[in-house]
């Protein structure tokens, strides 16, 4: 008989995510449960006023705008990546460009977002040019808003979507694509109904490593952004340190983390309705009227469900 | 008749300062059975690019229906590709896949499903519509790549090695269906493989390829029977080659000095002059071997020692060393029992015996 190793195996990393992970989740539910101290931290009793607080308009109007946030930098990180991923897929030098891809990673964060400053700035790298090109004195305002902010999530969290997408890209058999052109579709048809249905799983990935870390920005919207950027995480700092109500923190983190928990599971896990469709009702007996629904059913939507690391 | 005719008019591919295409030419009639055959790595996948569209030729023209198709994209040209490897979009199931070119026309949905049927019948997958590929096995995976193949109607189908990974078995099945969807369909089937026997049993013709070149084209028989050069001779089944100098002709009867037989007659209408060097070559099956009386009265008797006798069931092929030191090989048939043809054995002496007009020259060049 052979014994089984499987939970010895396991318990390295149950032990870290008990530690590293559960704990501190656990600590945050209980703090928002918690009366709020006087000077920061909190008192051992039992409140719920956190959880009032957290149902106000301001908030609200922060969560919808880092949530939309989130999404455009995403969005355009994706429309980024899928072309940066192709390229290098089908390039004969992929260590070189995959090299250049991680090289920004070797400066910290901070730096990299100091070092836009500096070229966005007022006195920054490009007003010095157009200046000197005869634009006007001046200068022009590029940094403290929105777009800023936006364009430096972009520019920081690139990487971590051009990485997945390379990986499942240079996995796709791109006779493919030939075979699409060759049975009448454009490029363009080619690479959405063929290429991107194949990629889905990398395409999840990226998303889900790009959306929840931006979800979270904190650095980025507060030395990039103006009083009218402010995104959930700065919400989160200023109750840690200015306003000093740890329970409210808790409860935003909190929510926040349910927010991308349910997003996430929306997005990566649901099963498309119309799969259910294909497997349980044979299309082709369907009547001759009905079959609308099945035949145009995009492609990849009967596909496997995508892997689900992206999730970590 | 249906299907285009596909005339290739010198064309040349260079990847880099490698010629993988050098100068081809070829008539391709409508819906002939046409094959492009040759070694690994001759250009025939290029060559079928070329026609669909994905490669364009450096120098050169082809024309389908008389038009020239260059600078016009795959999509544009009105002939499909049966893939080496499939190409199946595993993320749709055989009915959609099949129904992809229909969809991207926009045809009519209430259209789709009794074209994508007609065509999957003609596969004989009806039954397998709603599987995805992954399920399916190595035939029917090919299969639906020929009805996909097939759904818009092209009058030119390019075949790149359809069968190339099927079992021998599967292959030979398969082979007779592609005939029949060919004789079917009446569209001009463009069939490329490396294998001969697959080449010759189906093509109305076949172009030979080597490095680049087209060697010959011709009907099975030509190829075979009258191969234009050693190479082609030596592709296309099995061959004896005997290299000689021309010492006496007599009309179209020649007598070849050939190194270590002493002399053969042959008969060809190639013309060739006292002196020139010459190759000539013999199927296998047209020697007759015998045990110690030459058979039938043909010009040609060769003595010999058989090294190998190797038994397939319906014939029995003999590696003969002849005096001289050359080593032939004779196929032998096994025809019915009430012949009493006397067995023939390892270490046997034997006769060979085969006719002028058997030998063939493939090359020659001035002495
Ligand atoms: N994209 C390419 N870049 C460089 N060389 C190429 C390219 N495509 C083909 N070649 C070369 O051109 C030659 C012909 O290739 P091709 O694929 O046409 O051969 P083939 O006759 O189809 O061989 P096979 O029977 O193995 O499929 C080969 O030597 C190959 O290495
Ligand atoms: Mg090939």
């Amino acid at each position: 008989m052979k014994r089984n190793f499987g939970p010895t195996y396991v318990a390295p990393q149950a032990l870290w995510l008990t530690v590293f992970f559960a704990a501190p989740l656990l600590i945050i539910v209980a703090y928002s449960f918690l009366q709020k101290g006087l000077y920061g931290g909190v008192e051992v009793v039992f409140s719920t006023q956190a959880w009032v607080d957290i149902a106000n308009p301001t908030l609200l109007k922060v969560t919808v705008k880092t949530l939309w946030v989130s999404l455009a930098a995403t969005l355009i990180i994706i429309l980024l990546a899928l072309p940066c991923g192709y390229s290098i897929a089908r390039s004969k030098n992929q260590a070189l460009r995959l090299f250049l891809v991680i090289v920004p990673f070797w400066t910290n964060f901070l730096v990299r977002i100091y070092a836009w400053i500096s070229i966005l700035g007022n006195e920054g790298f490009v007003n010095q040019a157009l200046r000197f090109l005869g634009f006007r004195a001046e200068g022009f305002q590029f940094l403290y808003n929105q777009g800023a902010v936006i364009f430096v999530l972009v520019y920081m969290y690139l990487p971590y979507a051009i990485l997945p997408l390379f990986s499942t890209i240079d996995k796709f058999d791109f006779t493919l694509l030939e075979a699409a052109r060759d049975l009448g579709s454009t490029k363009m048809q080619s690479y959405i109904k063929i290429m991107l249905p194949n990629i889905k799983g990398g395409v999840i990935t990226a998303v889900l490593f790009t959306f929840i870390p931006i979800f979270g920005a904190y650095a980025v919207p507060l030395l990039i952004g103006g009083k009218d950027s402010y995104m959930l995480g700065n919400v989160i700092a200023d109750q840690l340190t200015k306003t000093r109500n740890w329970p409210l923190a808790s409860a935003i983190s909190m929510s926040m983390t349910l927010l991308t928990a349910i997003a996430v599971f929306l997005f990566a896990f649901k099963k498309p309705k119309e799969q259910q469709i294909v497997k349980d009702i044979d299309p082709l007996s369907l009547p001759n009227g009905k079959t609308t629904g099945f035949l145009h059913r995009a492609p990849g939507q009967g596909k496997k469900k995508p892997s689900a690391k992206g999730a970590a | 008749m249906k299907g285009s005719d596909v005339t290739v008019s010198n064309v040349s591919k260079f990847f880099g300062s490698f010629a993988a295409l050098k100068d081809v030419s070829l008539e391709i009639k409508k819906g002939e059975f046409y094959s492009l055959l040759g070694p690994s790595g001759c250009g025939k996948t290029t060559l079928l690019r070329a026609i669909a569209g994905f490669e364009d030729p450096d120098s050169g023209l082809i024309l389908i229906d008389g038009t020239d198709v260059s600078g016009l994209s795959p999509d544009k040209r009105h002939c499909n590709t049966v893939f080496q490897s499939y190409a199946l979009f595993p993320h749709l199931t055989v009915f959609e896949n099949v129904a992809f070119p229909l969809r991207i026309k926009k045809t009519p949905v209430r259209l789709i499903k009794d074209l994508v049927m007609k065509h999957l019948s003609l596969v004989q997958l009806e039954s397998h519509a709603d599987k995805k590929p992954s399920q399916l096995s190595g035939g029917q995976k090919q299969r639906v790549a020929i009805a996909r193949a097939l759904i818009n109607e092209p009058s030119v189908l390019l075949l790149d090695e359809p069968l190339s990974a099927l079992d021998a078995k599967l292959r030979q099945h398969m082979l007779m269906e592609l005939d029949s969807i060919h004789d079917k369909v009446g569209i001009t089937f463009i069939y490329v493989t490396h294998d001969q026997q697959e080449a010759l049993s189906v093509s109305d013709r076949i172009a030979v390829m080597n490095a680049g070149l087209v060697l010959q084209v011709g009907t099975p028989q030509q190829i075979y029977e009258n191969p234009a050069t050693e190479f082609v001779a030596r592709f296309i089944g099995e061959t004896n080659i005997f290299k000689g100098k021309v010492l006496s002709r007599e009309g179209t009867l020649n007598v070849i000095g050939i190194d270590g037989y002493g002399t053969l007659l042959v008969d060809d209408e190639t013309p060739v002059e006292v002196g020139d060097t010459i190759v000539a070559t013999i199927r296998p099956e047209k020697i007759r071997i015998s045990n110690d009386q030459p058979v039938g009265d043909e010009l040609n008797v060769v003595k010999g020692i058989v090294e190998e006798p190797i038994y397939s069931g319906f014939q029995t092929k003999y590696v003969v060393r002849v005096e001289g030191g050359e080593r032939l090989t004779i196929f032998r048939q096994h025809a019915n029992w009430s012949e009493g043809i006397p067995d023939i054995e390892w270490k046997d002496d034997v006769c060979l015996s085969f006719s002028a007009r058997d030998l063939v020259i493939v090359e020659k060049s001035p002495g």
